[in-house]
């Protein structure tokens, strides 16, 4: 860095910058004391960042160049690769946007350094269910590792998850989303209305879940407790028993035929859809759209038993500090304050503080995408794409409809290792 | 190993013969020494200290998130105690045992073309160079390609059911065994192809006269001439196939819709969990199986003599 000559911008284009930069930072209360210097410096700024592929997203590295001056390199990478990442290579990245039962794993082991609120500019408009777990207060909290749980630290320099929030967080939410099965409308040839409905006969060799365990296992779950032929206590945290008894299950419905194929990476998902393997299966929201817009019919359809949800945020390197620190914050700062809000909700996932995305999108994106009402006009894709005519509504409905029936969150479970062995066996079997 | 001996004689010679000012003062014995130490230290940096930390590694200890310097032997004993290894590696042997069989015997024929049925030497390089057309684009493109045309709608189900042969579309063509040996024979028969071809080229066609003037067959030629004589090319072949398949892990991961296993696939999934320490004792173990089939090949053919 320090060899490269740094080329003169012009003058107009610096001024420019350093207000926006400084107006930003004023507005969230980080200046501490070198505004002048800082807006310059804070060009030569790189942050990296790496995660899953849901939110490295190209058109917000760019977006941050323009708003914010400083570069953003982004890295996308699969979850089980993003957890190995994490805690081998800590110096590798800078920002980490990473998944909460990834956070579980990761920040015990030091590699993370827990954020201040209070320089949090929209930390009290957070959706509360990162806050103490709940979307309303009167909302029952769903099993798994649930973000609240593992949101918060004890302190600057604890590596201990707190019961209850403080002010110290170890994410801050970014994206999240309830996810469902999907299905090919035109060719399964009946209503789909709970988990249990994958394993139907009818449907021999032309199913599909996921093979990430972490995940799969969730899905297993939803399954087996549809079925009625597992009970659990916390699907979240199964015992060793609960494992076992649901293995049995998919392994037995492995043997007979029942799946098609296990799919481990998004564009698998879409083409095992589109090309007519399989007619339904375990999906994420993007990959309908996907399917969608190649004109094929495919509905993420709401089952009765819930949805499993994940979701996601930034976290800070240990290693970040000064300068590069104060441009983290400046990012997740900017991050809640709506552009890049939008930009998720419009892919159909969900952003952490709505009201100020709300700010960012039309009436109409604001009532297909979160209230559920039919389109007044065409719905369009982040990149100008028509997603969905006129009149469409969203599978699954509003906001609140589909965050409020959440049965569990993607999980990490304290027989982790167990768990992990005994699915290696069902896709070995 | 070979080349040692030669090079020395050669650099005494040469030493001996050159002015003085050009030995640079270093004894003459310690000349091979020097000129065989940038190999040793490529090897070294880039082979055995690596195979060591793996070796090391697989006696260490982990958890979830971190692996823990440490002597314990729970890696091997979880690994060779699992009835699921054992059903993976015999899964692995078997892929490893028909795509072996398939290759060689298309291979053969391949190169028993190219050899001695193409006489003019433009057309066996034409040819030659044909055969590795597939092999300019990436063998994951090649191995994908393979998933429309097998499908449940895929081309040849389409064709076959539109010809009236089936009615109802082969489920096994795709994300199955067959698929994945399918795969492995199309991106692998190359790798016997090109050593057999070498060793046939190599035969002096004078003995297949002569045989023939003696009164052999056809057939007899081919398995008491042609055959002994490539067996070099054969072992060096198979030498190539038994070590990609057996540490194959997208192939079989990609043709078989996750629904099949293979010690590369399960060493892969170790990894990406952070197992790393069992991921190197399921290195080490399939290293010293691949080691032992390369022996058994290298006792029944001499490649060496051979050559």
């Amino acid at each position: 860095m320090t060899s490269k000559t740094p080329s003169m911008p012009s003058r107009r284009a610096l001024l420019k910058g350093a207000a926006a930069t400084a107006g930003a930072a004023a507005g969230s209360g980080l200046i501490t004391g070198f505004p002048t210097i800082w807006a310059q410096n804070i060009k030569n700024v790189t942050l990296r960042q790496f995660g899953t592929g849901v939110s490295n997203l190209n058109a917000v590295a760019e977006k941050v160049k323009q708003d914010l001056g400083f570069t953003l390199q982004m890295t996308a990478l699969d979850s089980d690769a993003v957890a190995q990442r994490a805690v081998t290579q800590p110096k590798s990245y800078d920002i980490a946007d990473i998944e909460y039962w990834i956070c579980k794993k990761v920040f015990p082991t030091g590699v993370m350094q827990p954020m201040d609120v209070k320089k949090i500019k929209n930390f009290d408009k957070i959706v509360p269910i990162f806050i103490n777990g709940k979307l309303t207060p009167e909302s029952k909290i769903a099993q798994g590792t649930a973000p609240h749980t593992v949101g918060f630290v004890e302190g600057k320099d604890s590596k201990k998850f707190a019961k209850a929030p403080t002010q110290w967080m170890t994410l801050i939410p970014t994206i999240y989303n309830a996810d469902t099965l999907g299905i090919r409308p035109d060719l399964v040839g009946r209503e789909i209305s709970s988990w249990k409905d994958i394993m139907d006969p009818a449907f021999k060799g032309k199913t599909s879940i996921l093979n990430i365990p972490s995940i799969g296992i969730m899905d297993a779950a939803m399954i087996c407790e549809a079925m009625g032929v597992v009970k659990y206590g916390d699907k979240g945290n199964m015992t060793k028993a609960e494992i076992d008894q649901t293995l049995k299950v998919m392994t037995d419905a492995k043997k007979a035929g029942q799946f098609r194929a296990f799919w481990k990476s998004f564009d698998e998902s879409v083409n095992l859809m589109a090309s007519g393997e399989v007619v339904i299966q375990s999906m994420w929201s993007p990959a309908v759209a996907a399917v969608r817009s190649k004109g094929i019919a495919c509905i993420y359809q709401p089952l009765k038993e819930g949805y499993r949800a994940w979701g996601g945020g930034l976290g800070i390197a240990k290693h970040l500090s000064g300068l590069e620190l104060a441009a983290a914050y400046e990012y997740i700062n900017w991050y809640l304050s709506g552009w890049v809000g939008a930009y998720l909700n419009r892919q159909g996932y969900y952003s952490a503080v709505l009201d100020t995305a709300k700010e960012f999108m039309s009436p109409n994106e604001w009532g297909y995408w979160m209230e559920g009402k039919p389109a007044t006009a065409d719905i369009l894709s982040p990149e100008g794409k028509v997603m969905e005519k006129v009149g469409a509504v969203r599978d699954g409905g509003s906001f609140s409809a589909r965050m409020g029936a959440v049965a569990c969150w993607n999980s990490v479970m304290d027989e982790d290792r167990y768990m992990v062995s005994k699915w290696n066996e069902f896709i070995a079997a | 190993m070979l080349g040692i001996p030669m090079t020395t004689t050669v650099t005494t010679e040469a030493a001996d013969e050159a002015p003085p000012a050009r030995g640079l003062g270093i004894p003459t014995a310690w000349r091979p020494y020097l000129q065989v130490a940038p190999l040793t230290a490529v090897f070294v940096l880039f082979l055995v200290i690596p195979i060591l930390t793996i070796v090391i590694v697989s006696f260490w200890d982990y958890d979830s998130v971190q692996v823990i310097p440490d002597f314990v032997l729970t890696n091997y004993q979880e690994l060779l105690g699992s009835p699921v290894t054992w059903k993976i590696y015999l899964n692995t042997v078997k892929f490893t045992v028909l795509v072996w069989a398939l290759t060689l015997l298309i291979g053969f024929i391949v190169a028993y073309f190219l050899a001695f049925h193409v006489q003019s030497v433009v057309w066996q390089t034409a040819l030659f160079l044909v055969c590795t057309i597939p092999f300019w684009t990436s063998n994951i493109i090649r191995m994908i390609s393979w998933i429309p045309f097998l499908g449940r709608n895929g081309l040849i189900n389409q064709t076959l059911i539109n010809l009236g042969i089936v009615d109802h579309p082969l489920e096994f063509l795709l994300f199955s065994d067959f698929s994945v040996v399918l795969a492995f024979v199309h991106l692998y028969t190359l790798f016997m192809v090109v050593p057999i071809f070498n060793s046939m080229m190599r035969i002096d066609r004078s003995l297949i006269e002569a045989a023939r003037d003696a009164g052999a067959s056809g057939w007899q030629i081919l398995t008491n001439v042609i055959v002994p004589l490539s067996k070099s090319g054969i072992a060096i072949g198979s030498i190539f196939i038994v070590t990609l398949v057996m540490g194959d892990f997208i192939t079989v991961r990609l043709m078989s819709g996750g629904q099949s296993a293979s010690v590369g696939l399960m060493i892969a999934n170790q990894i990406s969990l952070l197992q790393y320490p069992a991921a190197a004792a399921n290195a080490v173990v399939l290293l010293v199986i691949v080691l032992l089939m390369v022996a058994a090949m290298l006792r029944i053919v001499d490649i060496r003599k051979e050559l």
